[in-house]
């Protein structure tokens, strides 16, 4: 094939999805029940042309083009293009294998829906953006599709817009994310002024030669505080990064986020979109690489959030905020993963977590969708032998979340504790935290396993009534997401030599980074087999808990009430939230934005341009009285006035 | 003999002076677009006055054109006299005061 042919195909990817949320968006009057039969055979094709694209990267064959010149404003010149290396490959093949899933799965999970053509159309939109956003090859370019999918983000969580609560979480997902884009906007604003462009190649190289530059913060102010430019530059990306991936504290948007529908939760909040964070420090590492400061910061926000999220999923009784609390942990060790320079273990675990993730949503939807729209895992229970499909793919992918053996979050997960011991005394800490996470992750991912389907039925009489397994077309993609929770993460099977493919895959994006070697292959085993035990430590503690012995839980809580208080409401961020910022900014804008600067200064101002033409136009408009010969006269008196000025004069 | 040139002047300016007092005194829409004409010819007999005196054919020429404008003027003020006439069954101006602001 010719180039210009391999570019139409690549192109084709992202064009599919956009095409299919064009006919559905605009003729979804006409498409309604029907529209999966526009954005499905789209999005799967994408997926297998993806597949493509994969094979040719295999074979080392990347891809750089520049499409057409977007901006050019003296010395601002950007293009639109795309990028195809392993890093992008990669991210192909995720997204469009759970967009694919996902999309299918959703002709059973919204039938019936009144917005279904809207909804298809959303979707697709999404899947378009996300695929433009890993296959930009500028910052600018990347910035519009991180927007755009925040929009579609935004779009898909307000579905159901005539809920108070879903428009509410839509606005918040929507704001909150507005701050770390203000950062992210700051941050390239930064590179722009400071290195003259938003190419990647060549941020990378200004970067390089820029590592000793600092920028003077409080010059402004007649201070002097010396901050490095590249550690500028990186933080303020890393913010951008926070609030995508929702980590602390931006995480608030993401729990609140599940108001949208069960699909859009698997693909965009758990499978994708929160995972462009990720995949943005990953592509800008070089960056990230020349300040120390900066990885650490990354390093330890992500360790951070991913205990603190667990702790609260540790006591959630919804079942999507534990699988969303999840999420936010899970992405924690992400950026714990990128903190330390582990880029290649933290895109292999995005990878898994998508596959397992994914699966968990779209089960837990699938338990959603057999009682009718129940979500407290107080009200089910016992629900094995009534959903068994669901059942047992839902225990896939919770023992792929919890880090057993042989099942694919296993292998990503186990790599990143490795990296994270190896990587220092900080790294060291982390490594203990991470510890720590990987066993709350256990507890709380069984949790909610024994409280869903075993045990005696805790469910309303009505619920009970109806359940029912869900329609094929929502169980197979579980089944082809089981498949893959367990089997994606044999590309990276550690100890064995030549066993971390994607590792050796990802290598020449990541070529620059100072290799860890690993010390040695005893030490990681103990390592491994740590963290096998605490994994299943994790299990059995919440075997104990909710089967064996079901009073524990309250025994446990009413002995500390305060911390499980603490946890049951979120670590009181909302409120904290509310209180800081929130309610002064309510206050500020009503006591003086409204009622001085817009009454009395704005208005004031506008009313009293009025009100002056209005009484000088009262007073002067009597010389108009109507009687032609009043005008007259007033000609005569002008004629007169004119001649005896002229007079006067000769 | 020939008639000085002040003379005819003297008769333009109290020919200008009958028509702007009518103009403004006489509430008959007939009488005031008479008053108007009065005016215009007023300065016509000036026009010809100093043409003779200058021995060019300039304001004569002027005349012509100025009299055609006022014939065309005196036929639309007179339809629309004609037209307000019988709308409102008046030629008085007092009771015309649609203009009042």
């Amino acid at each position: 094939m010719t180039r210009s042919v391999v570019l139409f195909r690549d192109l084709l990817i992202p064009i599919l999805p956009l095409a299919a949320f064009l006919v559905n968006g605009l003729f979804g009057r006409w498409t309604r029940e029907k529209a999966h039969w526009v954005s499905v055979p789209a999005v799967v094709l994408s997926f297998l042309l993806s597949l493509f694209v994969l094979k040719d990267v295999l074979s080392g064959v990347n891809t750089y083009a520049s499409l057409y010149r977007w901006i050019t404003v003296g010395a601002f010149d950007v293009s639109v293009g795309v990028m195809i290396d392993p890093l992008t490959a990669v991210m192909l093949i995720v997204v469009t294998s759970v967009s694919s899933l996902v999309h299918i799965y959703s002709i059973g999970y919204m039938h019936g829906d009144k917005g279904y053509a809207r909804f298809f159309a959303y979707l697709s939109l999404f899947t378009f953006s996300m695929l433009m956003l890993v296959l930009s090859n500028n910052l600018l370019e990347l910035f519009v599709f991180w927007e755009a999918v925040g929009l579609c983000s935004y779009l898909l969580i307000g579905h159901w817009y005539d809920r108070r609560s879903a428009a509410d979480a839509a606005t918040k997902a929507f704001v909150v994310n507005r701050v770390g884009d203000f950062g992210f906007g700051l941050g390239l604003l930064l590179i722009f002024v400071t290195l003259g462009t938003l190419d990647y190649q060549a941020v990378f190289l200004g970067a390089k030669a820029a590592t000793n530059q600092t920028v003077d913060l409080l010059a402004p102010f007649g201070g002097k505080l010396d901050v490095g430019l590249v550690t500028l530059i990186a933080l303020l990306l890393f913010a951008g990064a926070m609030g995508k991936s929702a980590q602390l504290p931006l995480h608030v948007w993401l729990p609140d986020a599940m108001e949208g529908p069960t699909p859009v939760s698997a693909l965009i909040h758990a499978a994708t979109m929160v995972t462009a964070g990720v995949y943005m420090v990953a592509r800008m590492h070089p960056v990230f690489e020349l300040s120390p400061s900066a990885m650490a910061t990354v390093a330890v926000v992500g360790g951070g959030t991913a205990i603190f999220a667990a702790t609260i999923g540790l006591v959630q009784n919804d079942i999507k905020r534990v699988v969303a609390y999840s999420t936010v942990s899970q992405l924690g060790y992400m950026f714990l993963a990128c903190g330390i320079g582990a880029y290649g273990i933290a895109i292999f675990h995005l990878m898994t977590h998508a596959f397992f993730k994914g699966l968990l949503f779209l089960g837990a939807g699938s338990v959603i969708h057999a009682l009718s729209g129940e979500q407290d895992i107080r009200k089910m229970g016992g629900l094995r032998n009534k959903i068994p499909a669901t059942y047992l793919t839902f225990l896939i992918g919770s023992l792929s979340l919890a880090g057993v053996p042989l099942f694919a979050g296993f292998f990503s997960k186990d790599e990143i504790l490795t990296r994270a011991f190896f990587a220092g005394d900080l790294g060291r800490v982390l490594w203990g935290v991470a510890l720590l996470g990987a066993l709350l992750t256990a507890f709380y991912a069984f949790r909610l396993v024994y409280l869903v389907f075993h045990g005696e039925t805790r469910l309303l009489p009505d619920a009970a009534h109806h359940v029912h397994e869900s329609p094929p077309v929502m169980t197979v993609p579980l089944w082809i997401l089981a498949v893959l929770a367990v089997f994606s993460g044999w590309v990276g099977i550690p100890l064995i030599a030549g066993g971390d493919k994607i590792g050796h895959f990802l290598e020449p994006v990541f070529k620059g980074v100072a290799h860890v070697a690993h010390a040695d292959i005893r030490l990681e085993f103990w390592l491994i087999a740590v963290s096998v035990i605490v994994a299943l430590l994790g299990i059995a503690v919440a075997d104990m808990f909710y089967r064996t012995r079901p009073a524990m839980p309250d025994k446990v809580a009413s002995a500390w009430p305060r911390f499980y208080s603490l946890l049951l409401n979120k670590w009181w961020f909302d409120e904290i939230f509310d209180w800081a910022i929130v309610r002064p900014t309510r206050r500020i804008s009503e006591a003086f934005l409204w009622k001085v600067a817009d009454v009395r200064i704005i208005d004031a101002f506008v009313n009293g341009v009025g009100s002056v033409t209005q009484q000088a136009a009262a007073s002067w408009r009597r010389i108009q009285t109507g009687l032609t010969q009043d005008y007259a006269m007033t000609v005569v008196l002008g004629l007169l006035a004119i001649v005896a000025v002229w007079l006067a004069a000769w | 003999m020939t008639i000085p040139l002040s003379w005819v002047l003297a008769l333009s300016a109290v020919v200008f002076g009958i028509g702007v007092i009518g103009l403004l005194t006489r509430r008959n829409i007939l009488i005031l677009l008479m008053s108007l004409e009065l005016i215009l010819n007023a300065a016509n007999i000036n026009l010809v006055a100093f043409s003779n005196h200058l021995h060019s054919m300039r304001g004569n020429v002027i005349v012509v054109f100025t009299i055609a404008v006022a014939a065309a003027e005196a036929a639309v003020g007179l339809a629309i006299l004609l037209a307000l006439f019988r709308n409102r069954r008046t030629v008085n101006l007092d009771e015309v005061r649609e203009m009042k602001g």
